[in-house]
């Protein structure tokens, strides 16, 4: 099997854009990333097209109809946060299978303000305990809280880390820092995420042209590529307390697992991460979820400024959900171009220097609904 | 609003609360016959080591330990806040979410294992015009 390679990837500047449409979004992504490559709509031999809000809506398509219908197949999919990451991966696979030589992958989302779902209908909020992401996140928090004694100040520190990240990333959404004082003193959404812990509701687009190694040699593309080391997903693994709690720590762990396996690599040796730090929460549980240290020992790491640009392992360098926003479908390829942006050498103000291995995660999904994550390990060419 | 009192008329706001012959009410759960798993609500198929046709219909318990918990100051329009969100541990293993009642929303009001019970609350949810439903809450045991 070929290895797989990102021979060009963007992102919009995230924002919020409701006099555009979702379409729209995506063919801007879509087209900075063929620029990106020095490739055109006509060189794609596939699309995978992620998007959630309108998940029956033909996105793909609709997006081809505004920059070339060439005929190649579409695929659209949704996959909770893991969407952009998903279409990504079917992507992959489709060059390790031999397909294709060179396909295009978009995450795009056009998203309201305020807190995801509520729609109509009886609802149970209130009465039997909340189903807002925000609390979800909150019980996660306060499981590490149980277990290790992880304080309100050391989750509220991701938030003030991430903002900081963002001030130098042109592309966020924000670009505030965002002082401990003022983090912990935001408007409490759910104990203990505060409004500045919670990712933004933004619109934006990711896209990224993958070539195999043969397409990468023919065009003699090698100077802009970057290696996909290893594509993981899976699904939560049964947990005991998932039915009360949704869980985003077995499925990341087992993507971790797998992931690091099969790309002959460990925690150890990865230089930054771009991980689902929807909210300040997750953030820490998804270090050790990660392995870049051992259980318990999250709320240290972010103490000592190990995860912090300049630190040993940065995580979130873009500025993060927290920060740079989370337009659903779009995150799991835009957190790829932000990897993808400091192998090249090309990250600016934020670049970690030397960086050699980088990984990106997602994990989404919701109450009663199960969990889809992804891991990405990409290596510097 | 909620009370106390229960009625025969109000509907269960979810699936998994049942009531007995005798007006009594209690909490489905079903256990698996292959693997010993404790489910909350019914099903068929094992989710845990996916034997079929093992599960075993069973009344959860009643009782049980605060796991985790939120103070939730934001919900969705029309919820009134702050409550405590918690994930309770049912003294037969089973996992159950729900709202505490009967306790201050305040951190310093809440500590990791206290023993809590289940509770038959009528209440009006948002979205459904005022109308009760039969639901469940935690109180202090």
């Amino acid at each position: 099997m070929s290895d797989v390679f990102i021979v060009g990837v963007d992102m919009i500047k995230f924002g919020r854009f409701p006099d555009r449409t979702v379409p729209d979004l995506a063919a801007e992504a879509a087209l900075l990333a063929l620029d990106d490559a020095g490739l055109t709509i006509r060189d794609m031999q596939a699309l995978y097209c992620g998007n959630l809000g309108q998940a029956s809506g033909m996105v793909g398509q609709r997006m081809l109809a505004e920059i070339g219908q060439t005929g190649i197949p579409v695929v659209n999919v949704a996959n909770a946060c893991a969407t952009g990451a998903t279409a990504f991966r079917d992507g992959w696979m489709s060059i390790k299978a031999g397909l294709y030589d060179l396909v295009l992958a978009v995450g795009v989302e056009q998203m309201g303000k305020g807190l995801l779902g509520g729609g109509g209908g009886v609802s149970p909020e209130g009465l039997i305990g909340s189903g807002t992401m925000p609390a979800m996140f909150a019980h996660i928090g306060n499981e590490h809280t149980r277990k290790y004694g992880t304080t309100f100040e050391q989750f509220a520190k991701v938030s003030v880390k991430n903002h900081h990240h963002s001030t130098m990333n042109p592309k966020s959404m924000y670009r505030v820092e965002t002082p401990l004082q003022e983090v912990m003193g935001a408007e409490m959404i759910s104990f203990p995420n505060t409004k500045l812990m919670c990712s933004v509701n933004v619109d934006g687009s990711a896209a990224a042209v993958l070539a195999s190694e043969a397409a990468v040699k023919r065009l003699g593309l090698m100077d802009r590529a970057v290696r996909i080391r290893n594509s993981t997903m899976t699904s939560n693994p049964f947990e005991d307390r998932q039915m009360a709690m949704p869980d985003f720590s077995g499925a990341t762990r087992l993507a971790a697992k797998v992931a690091y396996e099969a790309a002959g690599v460990g925690p150890e040796d990865i230089n930054l991460i771009e991980l689902h730090d929807c909210f300040a929460t997750a953030e820490l549980v998804h270090y050790e979820n990660l392995g870049i240290c051992k259980d318990g020992e999250a709320g240290r790491l972010i103490d000592e400024g190990v995860t912090a640009l300049g630190g040993k392992v940065p995580v979130n360098v873009s500025g993060g959900l927290l920060s740079k926003g989370h337009p659903l479908g779009a995150t799991g390829i835009a957190n790829i171009y932000e990897v993808a942006t400091h192998l090249r050498g090309k990250a600016g103000q934020r670049q970690v220097e030397g960086a050699r291995l980088g990984l990106t995660h997602v994990v989404g999904g919701g109450p009663g609904m199960g969990t889809a994550c992804a891991i990405h390990i990409l290596e510097k060419v | 609003m909620s009370t106390d009192t229960t009625t025969a008329e109000a509907p269960p706001l979810t699936p998994i609360i049942k009531t007995a012959e005798d007006g009594s009410h209690y909490l489905a759960g079903c256990k698996c016959g292959a693997c010993g798993k404790l489910f909350v609500g019914e099903r068929k198929i094992c989710a845990a080591c996916c034997a079929r046709d093992q599960m075993k219909p069973v009344r959860l318990a009643e009782t049980g330990k605060l796991y985790a918990w939120s103070i939730v100051h934001r919900s969705f329009p029309g919820v009134k806040t702050p409550f405590i969100d918690v994930v309770v541990d049912l003294a037969d293993g089973a996992h159950l979410k729900g709202t505490l009642e009967g306790v201050v929303p305040d951190n310093s009001a809440l500590a990791y294992d206290m023993p809590v019970k289940i509770a038959w609350r009528e209440a009006a949810p948002v979205n459904a015009g005022g109308k009760t439903y039969l639901t469940y809450v935690f109180v202090p045991a």
